[in-house]
């Protein structure tokens, strides 16, 4: 194999203080709240009722269109209300609220669905409700759909989990390697155009690296890509890029260049739904951060509120100034506790006030330090110059010439400014920009 | 419950920020600082707390009577005046060290909208106006306290390369060590590397633009002397060391990117050159700094990357 220098270089904290914990599965919450807008695409459309009794793996929503996926219950219970919900970054959403009986009674219909080829494999995973667990939340069905028309020979399993704290991939690959090995023979047996399956591990998780090394032993086709530490090496095309050499242009995906890409708690949770019939009702997240009292890894129902998670994992220490689902790089700040996880959350971060504070913002200095990281190669500082300029045909045009649609928004450049410059908040205002021209330039034509 | 912040990511930033950038400068000058009073005595000392003080006191000042937010807590001012300071010989006037630094601050930063927005180097450019309006006192030199009292300083190495005049030249080891005429901060080569490797190390300046600025002035003289001995005296004397160090990796005067500053780097040691073996001065460190800041932004824009996964041109 060639070499190639790595993509992604930012020096960021660990903290994965919760590494060593082997999850615990929490109690039934009183009410679990489950959006319809879990995963990339057409938000899912309710098919329950208020006053419907609903068991555990029940579908409450199915799939609007293509790119979408379906819902199910993650508690036995009454449907109690199906209304809409403000998320914090100000767009409404659907959601349905299940009163819990506690009894978490699972559905009577479910049984292992019979998988053959790879139309049957894109049935269960669709049925499944699967969709990327890493935080994208792409549905899965949807990446497995290119192989039918597709050349995609190499599944690239995703075990870098980059941002602190988080540890639930971790887990899964100790907890989990069993479901993982019948992950990838189920694979290999409706799949044989796949030739290879990587493994991509940040080299600061040995135990992770030595457990996958364990239990696929003799397997000539899996094998494990050690990464280097340096954040963001769990981003899809960085990841691909480091584990095989390959670019994925712009606008296109990555099997348009051979390649799926993978969580492996993504993979596990499909086999344990090939294993059951069980579909994705329950999510394992990482409860950390200075404001918790005990952190952990919990697994909890979907649609779990943020109070009950953390009521599990102790409680919050004294006072809170800041919760994030997600990893601190690229994870949502959230306005109330009464937040849901959903399907891609992969942590519960709480922060003391001292530790939430708003960083001071000062002059730009000229360090170059954001081109220095970005794991793109892309001129930061051009974004915010850009939208200072005048002319909205001057900024499109400058937005659209430096590429800022290449941002995947990893968080580096705003981490290591000096300045504390809100780089990448500045880049989502750039690309809203570009969309709303774009809209804008559709309705005319 | 109380409020929750709500902000977008990324939630964690990395702890430098401006100020410990410019305290990690600071302690990489001060071994040069320490030699300086060491080698020229109380009236080097005089001249850096002068400068350092004029330098904070005129931007407190002007961002006071501007009504602008006060930047002085960013260290940056400090650090102005204290690389003006070292650039300057023993025989300059206390209060042409503080106009210098005045408009060092005023004119060049402060009129230019402050930290992060000033186009030319403030230290370089001060120096510059000094040595045009006060030739005499700002050009020369007088002896270290532990010169050879038997030989009479006249003019620094430099002078004494271009000029061929009769005094003799110190020894290589007197340049690497300090002991020789010339700017309080710019001739203890030893101190100025020490400070030089801690910034490297502490991750603040990239190790390539030194390394080119100094390569290129010493591959140009041995080119164009043909003599290993003048290229050793031509990195060692005047203020190659301490602009490799200091003043060509200023972030705001230079490109932004990395392959900017290289070219920067490289412009410096190509002009330095020039303006000592056929230019007027008998050094054009300072000179070759302004030069290169006015094409800066060209060569920003000269060596953005490609973007990864970019098609099309």
């Amino acid at each position: 194999m060639f070499r190639f220098r790595f993509l992604g270089k930012t020096k960021i904290p660990h903290r994965k203080n919760t590494a060593h914990m082997a999850p615990v599965r929490m109690p039934a919450p009183k009410t679990v709240c489950i959006t319809m807008d879990q995963h990339l695409g057409a938000p899912a459309t309710p098919v329950v009722k208020v006053g419907d009794e609903v068991k555990v793996g029940q579908l409450i929503a199915e799939a609007a269109g293509v790119v979408s996926a379906p819902i199910h219950a993650s508690v036995s219970g009454k449907v109690t209300k199906i209304d809409s919900y403000l998320r914090a970054s100000g767009a409404l959403t659907t959601a349905v609220w299940i009163e819990s009986d506690g009894l978490m009674t699972p559905c009577e219909g479910i049984t292992p669905p019979s998988i053959t080829d790879l139309g049957s494999l894109i049935d269960a995973i669709r049925a499944c409700g699967l969709v990327g667990l890493g935080g994208a939340g792409f549905p899965t069905a949807v990446k497995f759909e290119a192989i039918r028309n597709g050349a995609v020979n190499t599944i690239i399993l995703n075990g870098a989990e980059c941002e602190p704290y988080l540890t639930s991939d971790a887990r899964t690959m100790l907890d989990h390697s069993d479901l993982m090995r019948e992950g990838v023979a189920l694979l290999q047996r409706v799949l044989p155009c796949i030739e290879h399956y990587i493994i991509g591990i940040e080299k600061n998780k040995p135990d992770c690296i030595a457990e996958m090394k364990r239990v696929f032993e003799g397997d000539d086709s899996v094998s494990i890509a050690k990464l280097p530490t340096r954040y963001p090496q769990g981003a899809e095309k960085i990841l691909i890029r480091n584990t095989t050499g390959l670019t994925v242009p712009e606008g296109k995906l990555p099997a348009d260049v051979g390649v799926i890409v993978m969580n492996v708690t993504t993979l596990a949770t499909l086999a344990k739904y090939a294993k059951t019939g069980m579909p994705l009702v329950e999510k394992c997240v990482t409860v950390d951060g200075s404001g918790v009292n005990e952190p952990k890894n919990v697994i909890a129902p979907i649609g779990s509120s943020v109070a009950d998670i953390i009521a599990f994992a102790g409680g919050f220490r004294e006072e809170i100034g800041k919760i994030i689902l997600g990893g601190p790089m690229t994870g949502r700040a959230v306005y109330s506790t009464d937040e849901p996880i959903a399907k891609t959350t992969g942590a519960v971060l709480a922060f003391a006030p001292k530790d939430a504070k708003q960083p001071e913002i000062t002059h730009c200095l000229h360090c170059g330090k954001c081109i220095d990281t970005c794991p793109n190669n892309l001129n930061v500082p051009a974004f915010a110059l850009a939208l200072k300029l005048d002319s909205k045909d001057d900024q499109i045009k400058v937005l659209e010439d430096s590429r800022v649609n290449l941002c995947i928004e990893c968080g580096s450049c705003a981490y290591v400014c000096p300045a504390n410059r809100p780089l990448t908040e500045g880049i989502r205002i750039a690309k809203t920009a570009l969309r709303e021209n774009k809209a804008h330039k559709a309705t005319l034509k | 419950m109380e409020k929750l912040i709500v902000s977008s990511a990324p939630h964690i930033h990395a702890k430098h920020t401006t100020q410990s950038i410019m305290r990690d400068v600071l302690i990489a000058l001060s071994p040069a600082a320490v030699a300086a009073v060491v080698f020229f005595g109380w009236k080097a000392l005089g001249i850096i707390l002068v400068c350092v003080a004029a330098s904070v006191l005129s931007e407190l000042c002007f961002n006071l009577i501007c009504k602008k937010t006060q930047t002085v807590s960013d260290l940056s001012a400090a650090v102005t005046g204290l690389i003006l300071a070292l650039c300057l010989p023993t025989t300059a006037e206390l209060w042409q060290c503080a106009l210098g630094s005045v408009f060092a601050i005023v004119v060049v930063k402060c009129l230019f909208g402050g930290i992060g927005c000033n186009f030319a180097n403030p230290a370089a450019t001060a120096r510059v106006f000094l040595l045009v309006a006060f030739s005499a006192s700002i050009a020369g030199g007088t002896a270290t306290a532990f010169a050879d009292p038997d030989v009479v300083a006249s003019a620094t190495p430099l002078e004494i390369i271009k000029f061929s005049k009769d005094a003799p030249l110190p020894s290589l080891l007197d340049m690497f060590l300090g002991n020789r005429m010339g700017a309080i901060g710019e001739t203890c080569s030893l101190a100025l590397i020490v400070g030089g490797i801690y910034l490297i190390v502490r991750k603040i300046i990239h190790w390539e633009i030194p390394v080119i600025y100094i390569g290129t002035v010493f591959v140009l003289s041995l080119i164009i002397k043909q003599d290993l001995t003048v290229a050793l005296y031509e990195i060692l004397g005047g203020g190659v060391l301490i602009a490799a160090f200091f003043m060509i990796t200023d972030y705001v005067s230079t490109p932004i990117n990395k392959g900017g500053k290289m070219l920067f780097a490289l412009g410096c040691g190509i002009i330095t050159v020039l303006i000592r073996f056929w230019g007027a001065y008998p050094e054009g460190v300072s000179f070759a700094i302004l030069l290169m800041n006015i094409v800066a932004p060209y060569l920003t824009k000269l060596c953005v990357r490609r973007p990864f996964g970019k098609v099309g041109k």
